[in-house]
C-alpha cells in the first residue's frame, strides 16, 4: 500500500512538474525549436532584458500590486474589524454574502462587470475611454478585499471580547484599545491577508484584461500579447524567471497557502 | 456606572460605523453596482433602449456546422458552445477528482514533514500564471512539439491532439488541479485516524472504511473543490484558444469574443445568463447538501 501510494505521488509530481521543466530547459536553447535542443544558450535572457515592453509590464505590475494590496488591506481590516462587531444577525449574513460575491463569481463577469460600469459612466462623461491605470486599480482592490477580510475575520473571532473591553475600563479610548490590544492580536491575519493580496494582484489576468486602458499593462497581459503571435523562446526565459522567483519566495517567507478556510480561487484566478 | 456603559456604547457605535463605511460604500460601489450593468448591458441595445433581442439571439442564433461524416447540419450556436463549456467543464472536474482524491488522501496520511514539503510542491504550479502553464502544454502537445518528439524517438506515429477537446481537458485538469487538492487535503489532515482505525477494529476492510468513513467526512472538501474547478474551467477562454487552436468555441471565447468585437450588450447578455445559471445550480446545489459554498467569512 506504501509502495502503491508513493509510485502514485511521484506520478502526479511529475505530471505537475514536467511542463514546467519543459519550459526551464528550453529557455536555455540555442534555436526556436521547441522539441530539439540544439545546444545551450543565454541569448533569449539576453534578447528578454531588452525588451522594453516586458520590462514596463514587471514595473506597472508591482506597481499596482503593492498599490492595490495595501489599500485593501487597510480597508478590509477596518471593515473586518465592523463585521465582527455587528450584533445583528441579518445585517452580518447581508455583508458575508456580498464579501463571498467575488470569489465566487467567474473572474470573468467581476472583469466585464467593472468594465461595463467603467464605460458606461466615461461615456457618460464623453470620454473616449474610461479605462486606465485607475479603472484597473479599483478592480484589483475589489478583488483582494475579500482575501483581505477573510483573513482577518476569523483572527479578531479567535480574540477574547474582554481584552479590548479591559483595556477601555483601565482608560483607554476605544481607538487606544484598538491599536494598543486588537491590532496586535490579529497582526498574524493581517499579514497573511496582505501577502495573499498581494501575489493575486500580480497573478492576475483575467480581470486586467477586461479592465485595462490606455496602454497600461501588467505582466499577465504582457504574457498574454506575447503567446497572441507565433513565439520566441524569450517567453520560456520569462517563465523561468517568474518559476525561481516563486520558488525563493516559497522557500524563505513560509507563504500561507491560498487555501486558507477554503476560500480561494482558481485565480485564478 | 451607567455613564460608563453608554460611553463605550457610543464608542462602539462609532468604531462600526467608521470601520464598515468605506467597505461598504466600495461594496456597494464596485461590486453590486456593477452586477446591475451587466443585467442593463443585457437587456438594452446600443441606445440603451429596453429590449429582449441580445437574450432571445443567445436561444436561437444558428450557425452551419460540417459534422464527422461531412455533412453540413444546422445548430444553435451558443446552445451548442454553452454545452460544450459545460461538458469539458465537468469532464475536468471529474478528472481532477478522480485523480485528486487518492493523492490528498496519500499526502495527509504521510508525515508531518512529508506533508508540508508535498504542499509547497503542490502549490509551486499554482502560483505560476496560468497563462504560462496552459502556454507549457500546447508546446508540449503541438503536432512538432515534445510529445510527438519523444513518440517519434519510440518509433510511434505522430499523434494528433493539439486543436482537439481532449487538449482543452489537459490543460484544464493541469491548471485547475491543485485547486482540488488544497481543499481536499486540509479536509482530510484534520481527519481523526482514530476514527478510522475504530472502523478497523470494527470489521471494517479498507473500502469499507472509505465508503464509511472517509467519503461522508470528506463531503465538504469534495464540494468546495468542485467548485473552484468547475467555475474557472466553465468561464475560461485562454485555454480554448491555446489548446483547442481556437476551433472549440467556450462560453468564455464567446464573451471574451463579443467583448472585443465591442458588442457589449450582447457579451453582457451571455454573462447574464451564465451567472443565472451558475446562481441557479449553486442554490440547487446547497439545497442538496445543506452546505454554503466557500464557507463564506463564517
Amino acid at each position: 500500500m506504501k509502495t502503491v501510494s508513493r509510485v502514485y505521488t511521484a506520478l502526479m509530481l511529475i505530471f505537475l512538474f514536467a511542463p514546467i521543466a519543459i519550459l526551464l530547459f528550453f529557455s536555455f536553447n540555442d534555436s526556436k525549436s521547441l522539441s530539439v535542443f540544439s545546444g545551450f544558450s543565454l541569448k533569449w535572457y539576453q534578447e528578454l532584458f531588452r525588451d522594453r515592453d516586458t520590462l514596463a509590464a514587471v514595473k506597472n505590475t508591482l506597481v499596482l500590486a503593492c498599490t492595490a494590496s495595501v489599500v485593501s488591506t487597510v480597508m478590509g481590516t477596518a471593515a473586518a474589524v465592523g463585521i465582527s462587531r455587528l450584533r445583528s444577525k441579518h445585517l452580518r449574513g447581508v455583508m458575508d454574502t456580498v464579501t463571498n460575491i467575488p470569489m465566487v463569481n467567474p473572474d470573468i463577469i467581476t472583469g466585464i462587470s467593472l468594465m461595463m460600469m467603467f464605460v458606461f459612466i466615461g461615456s457618460f462623461f464623453g470620454m473616449r475611454t474610461s479605462l486606465s491605470f485607475y479603472t484597473m486599480l479599483i478592480a484589483h482592490i475589489t478583488f483582494c478585499l475579500p482575501y483581505v477580510i477573510l483573513q482577518v475575520l476569523p483572527k479578531l473571532e479567535q480574540m477574547d471580547p474582554s481584552l479590548p473591553e479591559a483595556a477601555m475600563d483601565l482608560g483607554c479610548t476605544p481607538l487606544r484599545a484598538f491599536f494598543k490590544v486588537e491590532l496586535p492580536e490579529i497582526m498574524p491575519g493581517i499579514v497573511t491577508g496582505l501577502i495573499m493580496a498581494f501575489t493575486m494582484s500580480l497573478d492576475d489576468f483575467v480581470i486586467s484584461y477586461f479592465t485595462q486602458g490606455n496602454g497600461f499593462q501588467t505582466l499577465p497581459i504582457r504574457i498574454y500579447s506575447m503567446t497572441k503571435k507565433t513565439v520566441t523562446p524569450k517567453m520560456y526565459a520569462l517563465a523561468t524567471i517568474i518559476f525561481f522567483v516563486i520558488l525563493a519566495l516559497l522557500l524563505v517567507s513560509n507563504i500561507p497557502d491560498r487555501e486558507q478556510d477554503g476560500a480561494s480561487r482558481r485565480k485564478n484566478k | 456606572m451607567s455613564r460608563g456603559l453608554t460611553r463605550l456604547e457610543r464608542g462602539e457605535r462609532t468604531v462600526k460605523a467608521l470601520t464598515l463605511s468605506p467597505y461598504s460604500l466600495w461594496a456597494v460601489l464596485f461590486i453590486l453596482v456593477p452586477l446591475l450593468f451587466i443585467a442593463y448591458y443585457a437587456f438594452t441595445d446600443n441606445g440603451f433602449n429596453f429590449t429582449t433581442e441580445n437574450i432571445t439571439r443567445f436561444f436561437t442564433a444558428t450557425s452551419n456546422l460540417t459534422n464527422d461524416s461531412g455533412e453540413t447540419v444546422l445548430v444553435r450556436t451558443y446552445l451548442l458552445i454553452f454545452w460544450r463549456s459545460l461538458k469539458l467543464a465537468l469532464i475536468s472536474t471529474a478528472i481532477c477528482l478522480l485523480l485528486g482524491y487518492p493523492l490528498a488522501y496519500a499526502i495527509a496520511r504521510s508525515g508531518a514533514r512529508t506533508q508540508k514539503t508535498m504542499i509547497t510542491l503542490i502549490m509551486i504550479p499554482m502560483w505560476m500564471n496560468f497563462l504560462i502553464r496552459t502556454y507549457a502544454w500546447m508546446t508540449i502537445l503541438q503536432d512538432t512539439g515534445i510529445l510527438n518528439g519523444l513518440l517519434g524517438t519510440l518509433g510511434l506515429g505522430p499523434i494528433h491532439i493539439i486543436g482537439t477537446e481532449g487538449a482543452i481537458v489537459i490543460g484544464m485538469v493541469y491548471d485547475y488541479f491543485p485547486y482540488m487538492i488544497m481543499p481536499l487535503y486540509s479536509i482530510m489532515a484534520k481527519m481523526d485516524g482514530a476514527l478510522l482505525e475504530a472502523a478497523r477494529d470494527l470489521g471494517c476492510n479498507a473500502l469499507g472504511v472509505l465508503r464509511r468513513v472517509i467519503l461522508p467526512l470528506s463531503v465538504p472538501g469534495i464540494i468546495s473543490g468542485v467548485t473552484m474547478v468547475l467555475i474557472p474551467s466553465i468561464s475560461t477562454f485562454y485555454i480554448s484558444q491555446k489548446l483547442g487552436s481556437g476551433k472549440f468555441f467556450l462560453i468564455g471565447d464567446a464573451i471574451e469574443g463579443q467583448y472585443v468585437a465591442n458588442n457589449l450588450h450582447f457579451a453582457a447578455a451571455i454573462a447574464f445568463i451564465m451567472m443565472v445559471v451558475l446562481l441557479a445550480s449553486m442554490a440547487l446545489m446547497r439545497r442538496l447538501t445543506g452546505r454554503r459554498f466557500y464557507g463564506g467569512a463564517k
